[in-house]
Parts: structure tokens; sequence; C-alpha cells
């Protein structure tokens, strides 16, 4: 059955074009895609996440029980409000999920993790925590809202309720603050500057048009895709998943390897993986040539074959742009075939655009 | 509401296929296309000179979201290609029925282009979708 938001009436009142997505309906864009593209790396947009899951734990034992569960290490947090990236693997070694962790206080942390993922992410941390005598809290009265761009942090903070946006105004990146039921965070997945901020359900529609009126546009799912793949982030399901280990999926950096005593799910599959020697990685691709890339494409070269996870047409950087997975000793060019054809397509570190410049 | 003129023809995928003075048939896609699609971003247009049988997929065009073939309305050689689509693709988005044109072909028989839906049966056939 399908589910909307609290926000999908406002949805349709700025004329948002509506699919469905991983259950939900959710916009796709609000006229032009493009332009919605432009504006979050030109200005400032928002974009309605409040499908995704917020998932509280709590208990005395929750750093222990974290520390087991994902494959970064929330220890590294060392103050109130600081977000961590992680996988969560599985015994395997797969990706179960990627999510957010925010370590609100020594005994209560949340998380943040995919829509499409909720069912096994909870499923799976109820049956790890049980040991920990961890206290597991779904947050579906949280709406939340993404808003970024260059001027997206002023934008918001010019119509956040006053206790909220002084709180925030002076937040560092990747670190949030709480202020009554409000949560907000610097942090957010298109490569520019913003908040991405949890409300209560009921304040949230009232919310999102303030931010209308401050000049804050809407943005679709389709302008969240491009960012993010301009930006270099991954997308679960797409890039990784339960088949795929961390290591092929260019998430090496999250994983804390030290203290060489912390046992966390996954670590003697990706231990034994990584002594074995890595055999493949995530690249990004540039068509030289006109042309789209797109996910699931084969990709030739002299060290083998690989397959784009993700591939579009950058907006910014007006080319075809991919991520994908290949053999680890792939050169500094490449084929990708394209309808029976083979374009050659530049390698480069899975980076495109960021902060309103390009990183090729 | 898409824009569908009265003096074109149409296809259940989406074609139009207007007749010129000098014999040559235009085709394009609509509005209506054009707006499912949503930004063009690329159009792999077809070879001059091809030859090509109704229902052949004939060109591709690119949005954001996704690849879509372009189908021969009707039997016909390629005549013209619309070659400012290459560096501007969004022409498609702009102006369907103008600047974002496609190809010409010249038709096997010229007959065929009747057989094709009018405005008010592709009208009909959109709201059905």
């Amino acid at each position: 059955m399908s589910q909307k938001t609290c926000l999908f009436e406002n949805h349709q009142n700025h004329g948002g074009k509506i699919v469905d997505f991983a259950g939900w309906e959710m916009p796709i864009n609000y006229g032009s895609q493009v332009e919605e593209h432009h504006q979050v790396r030109t200005d400032a947009g928002m974009f309605d996440v409040s499908h995704m899951t917020v998932v509280d734990l709590e208990g005395e034992k929750v750093i222990s029980f974290l520390q087991y569960l994902l494959a970064n290490d929330v220890a590294k947090l060392k103050s109130e409000g600081k977000a961590l990236y992680s996988a969560m693997l599985d015994e395997q070694g797969g990706v179960i999920d990627d999510l957010i962790v925010y370590y609100m206080n020594d005994q209560w942390f949340r998380m943040v993790v995919n829509a499409g993922t909720r069912d096994k992410d909870l499923a799976w941390i109820n049956k790890q925590s049980a040991a920990f005598d961890v206290l597991v809290t779904e947050r579906p009265e949280l709406a939340m809202i993404a808003v970024q761009g260059p001027n997206a942090r002023e934008k918001a903070l010019s119509v956040l309720p006053l206790d909220v946006s002084q709180a925030s105004s002076d937040l560092k990146r990747f670190v949030g603050a709480a202020s009554g039921d409000w949560f907000v965070a610097r942090t957010g997945y298109t490569g520019e500057d913003g908040f991405e901020i949890m409300l209560p359900e009921s304040e949230a529609p009232a919310f999102w048009e303030a931010l209308a009126e401050a000049g804050v546009k809407p943005i679709g799912l389709g302008a969240r895709d491009t960012l993010r793949l301009e930006a270099g982030m991954n997308l679960y399901g797409t890039d990784m998943d339960e088949t795929t280990s961390p290591l092929i999926s260019n998430l090496g950096w999250t994983i804390a390897w030290e203290p060489e005593d912390r046992n966390f799910i996954g670590r003697d599959k990706i231990s034994a993986e990584k002594a074995a020697g890595v055999k493949q990685k995530l690249v990004g691709l540039v068509l030289e040539g006109k042309g789209v890339l797109r996910g699931h494409m084969k990709v030739v070269c002299e060290a083998g074959e690989g397959e784009i996870t993700s591939g579009t047409f950058s907006p910014s950087l007006k080319q075809a742009i991919a991520i994908a997975r290949v053999p680890m000793a792939i050169g500094d060019y490449c084929n990708v075939e394209v309808r029976g054809k083979l374009l050659k397509a530049k390698v480069v570190k899975p980076v495109f655009f960021r902060e309103g410049k390009s990183c090729l | 509401m898409s824009e569908i003129p009265t003096d074109l023809r149409y296809t259940s995928s989406h074609e139009w296929v207007r007749l010129n003075d000098d014999g040559t048939a235009t085709i394009g896609i609509t509005d209506h296309a054009q707006d499912a699609l949503g930004d063009i971003v690329f159009v792999e247009l077809p070879e001059v000179d091809s030859e090509l049988a109704q229902g052949d997929a004939s060109c591709v065009v690119e949005s954001v979201k996704a690849a879509s073939d372009i189908y021969m309305p009707i039997t016909g050689e390629v005549v013209d290609t619309n070659q400012a689509l290459v560096d501007e693709p969004e022409m498609i988005n702009s102006s369907a029925y103008d600047d974002g044109w496609i190809y010409k072909i010249k038709p096997a028989d010229e007959d065929d282009i009747e057989q094709l839906m009018d405005a008010s049966s592709y009208e009909a056939e959109c709201e059905d979708e």
C-alpha cells in the first residue's frame, strides 16, 4: 500500500509530479528536474525526505551496541550532536544499509536509514540489540526536510523558530543540535552546504511554506539523484547492497579498522577480503563525447569488464557521468557499451561536482 | 492539458507527422511525450538515407530520467535530420512541434499518413493512459 508524507498536499500545491518511490508517493519534480538541480547548486532548494526512517537508540550500553552494529566507530563522536556516516554490514560483510548516526548524549543515539530498507533494517537492529538491552524506537511522527544550496542555511535560519534558529546558527559541518522536538543538522546529500531538519509532522506543512516564502524552492527526487551522483555519493540498492562488500563500494574510508579488538558484524569477512586483495572498486566515469550513461551498461577495459551502477547526464558539467564497479587495475580510460557501440570514457575519482565547482 | 495541433497526425507511441508541400514528412514527438520524458539532454539522430519500415526504431531521445526509442510512424526513407538538436536537445521540450522537429522522411506512400490518428483521436488516447 502506498504511503504519503505529511507534506503530500504541499507537493501537489507546488505542482509536484508524483511517482511511487519505495512505496511512498513522492514528487519526482515540480516542472523541470534540470532547473531544480541548478537551483540547489546556485541558491537554495528543499527536499521532503520524511519518508526516510528515523530510529532512536537508548540505553546504558548504546555505545557498545553501535560499536558492534556498525562498520564505522561511534567512539569517534566526541561531542553531542556530532554525526557519523556508516555502513551496517551483515555477517557475510554485505551492506544491509548505509546510514547517518547522531550522538545525542551518552545514552541516546539517533539513526537515519533509507526508506526502501526500513523493514529489514528495523528487524536487524532489533535482533542485534537484544543482547545490549537497548531500546529501539522508530520516530515516524518526525518529518524531515533537507534545505540545500549555497544560500540554504541563511534562508532556513531566517524562518526557523527562534530557539531552533539560535541553536543552529553556528553549527559546524556534520554536527546537529536539538531544540525541543526539532533537530537541525548541517548535513545533506547534494554536495552543497545546508541543513537536514527533523521536526514534528504537525508543524512541517507550515514550515515548508515559510521556506518557500523565503525563496527556498521545492526540489524533487529526480534532481536529488543527479545532485548526489555529481557529489559522488552512493545510493543504496544501486551502488551497493547485500551482495557487495563495502570494500568494492567505495566505502573503505568509512570502516574503522582501529581499535583492532573492536568486533563489529562482518569484520572477519571483510578483513579476509582485504588480506586476499580487493578485486574491484567503484570509480567515476566521464563520457568523452555526446550521449548519456545509464545504470547496468557494460564497461570494457584492458583489465576486464565492469558495470555502471549509477549513470546520468550531469546538468552541472553538461556531460554524461557515472559511477561504475570495475576491475582494480582499470587504466585512465575505458569503453562503455551504449546501444551496441563502444564509447570512450575517462576514469576519474567518483566525485564530479561539489560546492558549486567541478572536481574534474 | 498538453497541446495537440489539429493539422498533424499522431501515433500511439507519441510521434507526430506533418506532411510538407514538397512531399516529405516531418516527424517529432508530441508535447505530451516531451512532458512525460522531462528535460531532454541528448538526441541520437537517424542516419540520412536509411530506409525504415513503419514501427522500426529510428532514433533515441534521452532525458535525464531515461532513454526512449522513437519509432517510424510510416514506412519511408530518412532525408534530413535536425542538426540543431545536437547542441540544443532541450528545444524538444520548449518547441515540440516546431524548432524541436527531429527528422524528415520521404514516405513510401503518402496515403499512409492519412491512416494515422488525427488530433481528437490522439487526445482521447492520451486521456486513456
